[in-house]
């Protein structure tokens, strides 16, 4: 990679905001505007961040051992020293959702990322190489995503086990598809542009337009997916350990709290239901409010220019 | 029309081709290896060896690929030494109620959404359009293996409307006991609808606003003949590519469904055959369940093809 061609081609890039009349708005502030127009979005990303402060923060402010079984105070209701009562185990139902919603996050955030990442790379490569080769990268897409999401979790949870390094790439793994055959569909679109063009016949190599102009140019819809990726790990996750194949115990999650607690369903014990199950839906839902309301401002950017 | 539907096959053949690729892989990546996985942890190493001679796993990789495609092309699925019977007959036993459930939450959930999505369009911003988005984003939004739990809850338990006794896992059964298999087939409903009705809204907006409804309403037709004759018949054409892509989440919906209800059906096997670190029928399951969905999405887009003339002369 020489110098050369980065110099020449940066300035033409810097050029445009003076020629505007108006002050020149980035980006991710013209984005901004139409994002914070969308009250439901804003409220999603109020209720996220919540949702966030309550798991992270909460345990700074709210003690409880959520290590030790206390057999003398199994299934307490609500009540004086456990605002959300107790488990079957005797443990505090509240500290455990905290750290429960820690490890739902955590594995979402970072299965969410790692799709992001493996899916628009593959997608920019695919869509730039082109010809035969995309074809044939296009198809093996195809037959991943004919796989049923949760049958090949399961064969691989229960086959290459259920820490929660091993979820995240198990999770991450199997759930970049979607944003591949999105970032390909805009790489091919991308690849035949001028600009394009021109970096190529300054010497540019195929990484060098991957990196600099196509990953670039596709961020908005890897973001826009990232976060219903993300939604959906979470998804999958609960799902997981409600069947009893994510994380085991004394490891928890939020899918994790509910298998246990529905079992106790006949008992009428909802604290052990209904508060888990109200967060990660409402973690759910938030991620995909935000999601919609992404691409709205991504799209809608490129009209209001 | 037939060098479309050849090229489509051809896909979908090269398509199943890579998923056995895939599924070949998986089994061979498994830690272990199936010998170990047969004989246990206290298995000689003598023993080891004759067995891996005697199932040909020291040949080389393609030879063995080339085999075990062999056998799956004659229904083998391989056997299951857990259980010990062989694979096929345990998967073949379990799918009918499975289908029954894909099959029946499928035609319901086409037969709400559509109306749903066009009274939204129709009557964007109503009352009606905005109490159904929220309907679609909240159930799309609760896991499905939850949805499942509070219908339990509700008919079975609350109001005891249901009462479930009968073990349900062929097709035949599932159609002469349909109250085993009327609560996961609502709840499969319920989630598919949620996503179904978006499309056929957003599907009847982008109709609404094509030229041929304004000819049509200049040329005298009523609101009605404009919505059902035109505006539906087109707004429908998106809905069939959406069954195809959306039956692997279908599939994966009924393994949960089955779990949560307990009905025999191909999920509930692979999920206890999962517990029990049984990994010849989960994967097996897989494949199978993948084989399936290619098959019903070409299905999907060969019925496109014939209702859009447009895609077929291209």
């Amino acid at each position: 990679m020489t110098l050369a061609p980065e110099t020449t081609a940066e300035p033409p890039a810097a050029a445009p905001g003076t020629e505007l009349a108006e002050p020149p708005r980035s980006m991710l502030r013209r984005g901004w505007e139409v994002f914070s127009e969308n009250k439901l979005a804003l409220v999603a990303v109020g209720v996220l961040v919540l949702i966030i402060g309550f798991c992270f923060l909460g345990p700074l402010f709210y003690h409880s051992d959520t290590s030790v079984v206390d057999l003398s105070a199994v299934t307490k209701p609500p009540g004086a020293g456990h605002p959300l009562g107790t488990d079957n185990d005797g443990i505090d139902e509240l500290g455990k959702m905290m750290v429960g919603g820690q490890t739902s996050l955590e594995i979402g955030l970072a299965a969410g990322s790692i799709a992001a990442i493996a899916g628009a790379l593959y997608g920019a490569v695919s869509g730039f190489v082109g010809g035969w080769i995309d074809a044939l990268m296009m198809r093996v897409i195809d037959s991943l995503m004919s796989f049923p999401l949760i049958f090949l979790l399961i064969y691989l949870s229960s086959v290459y086990g259920k820490s929660k390094g091993m979820l995240i790439l198990e999770v991450g793994l199997t759930s970049w598809f979607g944003i591949t055959r999105l970032v390909r569909g805009e790489a091919l679109a991308i690849k035949v542009r001028d600009y394009v063009d021109a970096s190529r016949m300054m010497g540019a190599g195929g990484t060098r337009i991957i990196f600099k102009h196509i990953l670039p140019n596709t961020i908005g819809t890897t973001i826009v997916n990232t976060t219903f990726s993300i939604a959906d790990a979470v998804f999958a996750l609960s799902t997981l350990s409600y069947i009893g194949l994510g994380l085991q115990a004394p490891n928890n999650d939020l899918g994790g709290m509910l298998d246990v607690g529905t079992n106790y369903a006949g008992q009428g014990y909802w604290w052990m239901i209904y508060p888990p199950a109200v967060v990660i839906i409402l973690i759910i839902l938030s991620f995909n409010v935000i999601g919609d309301a992404l691409r709205d401002a991504f799209e809608s950017r490129l009209q209001k220019r | 029309m037939t060098a479309y539907l050849f090229r489509r096959l051809l896909q979908s053949v090269v398509t199943v081709f890579i998923v056995t690729i895939v599924s070949f892989g998986l089994m061979k990546l498994m830690p272990g290896g199936p010998v170990r996985a047969i004989l246990g942890t206290h298995a000689t190493p003598a023993n080891i060896a004759h067995l891996t001679q005697q199932m040909g796993l020291d040949r080389p990789l393609y030879v063995q690929y080339w085999t075990w495609l062999d056998g799956l092309l004659h229904g083998n699925l391989g056997f299951d030494y857990i259980v010990q019977r062989p694979i096929s007959d345990l998967l073949f036993n379990a799918l009918g109620a499975s289908a029954y459930i894909v099959g029946a939450s499928l035609l319901l959930a086409l037969l709400i959404a559509i109306p749903m999505g066009m009274i939204q369009a129709t009557r964007r911003n109503s009352v009606l359009d905005h109490a159904f988005t929220v309907f679609s984003f909240v159930a799309y939004g609760i896991p499905t293996f939850f949805i499942g739990f509070l219908i339990q809850q509700w008919f079975e338990d609350d109001l005891q409307w249901v009462s479930v006794q009968n073990q349900v896992s062929t097709f035949g059964a599932a159609l002469t006991h349909p109250e085993a298999v009327c609560l996961p087939v609502l709840t499969l409903t319920i989630t598919t609808v949620a996503g179904y009705s978006r499309y056929m809204r957003s599907g009847v907006l982008d109709q609404i606003t094509q030229e041929y409804v304004r000819t049509a309403k200049a040329k005298g037709a009523s609101m009605r003949r404009t919505m059902y004759a035109h505006v539906l018949r087109n707004a429908l054409i998106p809905m069939v590519t959406l069954i195809g892509l959306s039956l692997p989440i279908l599939v994966g919906g009924s393994l949960i469904v089955e779990f949560v209800f307990n009905i025999q059906g191909i999920g509930l096997l692979t999920t206890r055959a999962a517990l029990q670190n049984d990994y010849g029928i989960t994967l097996a399951a897989t494949l199978l369940t993948a084989v399936v969905t290619v098959i019903g999405s070409l299905v999907a887009d060969v019925s496109y093809a014939v209702l859009d003339p447009r895609v077929r002369l291209t």
